[in-house]
């Protein structure tokens, strides 16, 4: 068995930050990602990129950090999945049908945010995506939605999404903006309280700019969002309005992905200006399992330079804990990092008001709305579970199934919550958490089989 | 439906997807893949609902796939190879016991 001091999962920004820094102080580190190549989400395929990419400069960016861990010490496993985490550090990998165990001393949880899923009438339709989605094949696989498009929702990716598919010659034809009037009021007072530098907006007002110059259609305050369609998307309507249309991406912001601190019973905690789940960290991402640390958006939202840097704070912590430099050395080092997040931070409070999504978007209002796709299950089946004394998630699912297809809960835990603490009269932070179990992805019995072979 | 950007590199894998065959750029996913061949949709749900990649991130397996014959597939999360075959899979799926037996 391979035993590695400190294991990282996930090679976004949070996870290369931490694997580089970790190596650099001397740790021997093996970074685990699913995917191809790293990047994580925001910088996918960002070493195949070319200069010129509609995907702008602080896509380009990533280069870098890419570049750094390829040069680095650390052992890069990519196309790994891992499928099981034990609090004794022992971790289960699955690459295609090879299954193997390494352990560690300390690991790294670093697996990134996931779309906060959108569950409007008819979401389930093809040709539905989400706005990450749009990116995802336009970082790939160079491809671009043609026919009538239409972006909906809220968010700084909504408008950044659509400004790349501008440069990229192909801009949507309508933006449906699900932003509320008071929500712009509530965001200023926290904007003076930020005291942000202005490039921070910038890169937003940017965005904004070449959208309006494109001359693409953008309504606001937009409210009853519906996709509609005989099979497949056929137009999209919302309160006062209807287009036809072949593409509809939606998009609300981001929530962390918490599959497997889920499964490790780590503590959690609700954000209510994000409404959504996040762990309990220490100033340096530990969590309240010992050994077992957090960073990036994983744990908490707080955009890709954030995220850098708090895996920054995460390998300096590990190397203090396995003996490489002292605390008062790791105090030092951190300080130019804690400056730089609190720098970070400064945005934070305006975008998280501003785009706090809609009770309806947390809790579908129309009973046959699916919530669960994987088993479809409507938001009444849910509401009804709960009348029939269903009191969480975890029986809800015993009632329905929902939450018991492939994608074991990670598209629909958040509405569920919702509709209960709704049903129920409580807040979803009142409600008790969803357990997913390994293996985290499905795997064949084939690489369980491996697994025992080489055992 | 979905094209290639105007000023990409050519696209230089070619798979068949629903046996008709589509060349996308390397790297790119088998999902991406079917989004490039003009299908609307990728599978059925064992109650008879179709359904296309959604989040093509890995997240909501939305995009499952029968893959050089191997079923359920997240195709967002494979990588096109050349003469890849991509099919649709329709209802659930079903264990074949027979190779087991024997």
């Amino acid at each position: 068995m391979r035993a590695a001091e400190f294991a990282v999962i996930g090679a976004g920004p949070a996870g290369m930050a931490a694997a580089i820094r970790a190596a650099e102080l001397g740790l021997d580190t093996i970074l685990i990602d699913d995917q191809r190549a790293p990047g994580g989400q925001i910088y996918r395929a960002v070493e195949r990129a070319g200069a010129d990419s509609p995907l702008g400069p602080d896509y380009l960016a990533g280069r870098e950090l890419v570049a750094a861990l390829r040069a680095s010490a650390v052992e890069y496993r990519p196309a790994t999945s891992l499928w099981h985490l034990d609090p004794e550090g022992r971790l289960f990998l699955a690459a295609g049908e090879r299954c193997e165990v390494v352990s560690a001393r300390r690991v790294l949880l670093a697996t990134g945010a996931i779309e906060r899923p959108v569950p409007i009438p008819g979401w389930t339709l093809p040709g539905v995506m989400t706005v990450g989605a749009a990116q995802t094949l336009l970082k790939t696989a160079d491809l671009v939605p043609t026919g009538r498009v239409v972006l909906a929702g809220q968010g700084p990716l909504l408008y950044l999404a659509a400004s790349q598919l501008v440069r990229a010659a192909a801009p949507p034809g309508l933006i449906l903006d699900t932003t509320a009037p008071a929500d712009y009021r509530r965001c200023l007072s926290a904007l003076r309280r930020g005291r942000p530098r202005p490039r921070m907006l910038l890169a937003g007002l940017a965005a904004i700019a070449a959208i309006k110059r494109a001359g693409i259609q953008v309504r606001h305050g937009v409210r009853g969002l519906r996709a509609l369609g005989a099979g497949a998307l056929e137009r999209v309507a919302w309160e006062g309005g209807e287009t036809g249309a072949d593409h509809l991406f939606v998009h609300q912001g981001l929530i962390p992905n918490l599959q497997i601190s889920l499964a490790l019973q780590l503590r959690h905690e609700w954000n209510d200006d994000q409404l959504c789940w996040q762990l309990v960290l220490d100033p340096w991402g530990q969590t309240s399992l010992p050994g077992i640390a957090v960073a990036g958006d994983g744990g908490r939202i707080l955009g890709a330079a954030a995220a850098r840097l708090s895996g920054e704070l995460a390998a300096l912590d590990a190397a203090m804990m396995l003996g490489r430099i002292t605390g008062p050395d790791r105090d030092r080092q951190a300080e130019p990092i804690r400056a730089a997040l609190g720098r970070e931070q400064a945005l934070r409070g305006f975008l998280d008001r501003l785009y706090r999504p809609a009770p309806a978007i947390l809790a579908p209002a129309e009973d046959d709305t699916i919530v669960c796709r994987c088993e479809n299950v409507s938001a009444g089946a849910i509401r009804r579970a709960v009348r029939q004394g269903a009191p969480g998630p975890n029986q809800v699912k015993a009632f329905t199934r929902c939450g018991m297809g492939p994608c074991q809960g990670r598209i629909c835990a958040g509405v569920v919550a919702a509709l209960i603490a709704e049903s129920l009269g409580r807040s979803p932070g009142q409600i008790e958490l969803w357990r997913p179990r390994a293996p985290y992805k499905p795997i064949t019995v084939a690489a369980l089989a491996n697994l025992a072979v080489a055992e | 439906m979905f094209r290639p950007r105007s000023e990409a590199a050519p696209a230089t894998v070619t798979v068949s997807v629903e046996g008709r065959r589509v060349r996308v750029a390397a790297g790119a996913s088998a999902a991406a893949a079917v989004l490039a061949a003009g299908l609307d949709d990728i599978r059925e749900t064992a109650t008879g609902s179709r359904r296309a990649p959604y989040c093509m991130i890995g997240v909501c397996w939305e995009c499952l796939a029968e893959i050089d014959g191997v079923p359920s597939r997240q195709s967002c999360m494979v990588e096109v190879a050349e003469g890849m075959t991509i099919r649709r899979q329709i209802g659930p799926r079903r264990v074949d016991v027979a190779p087991i037996r024997r």
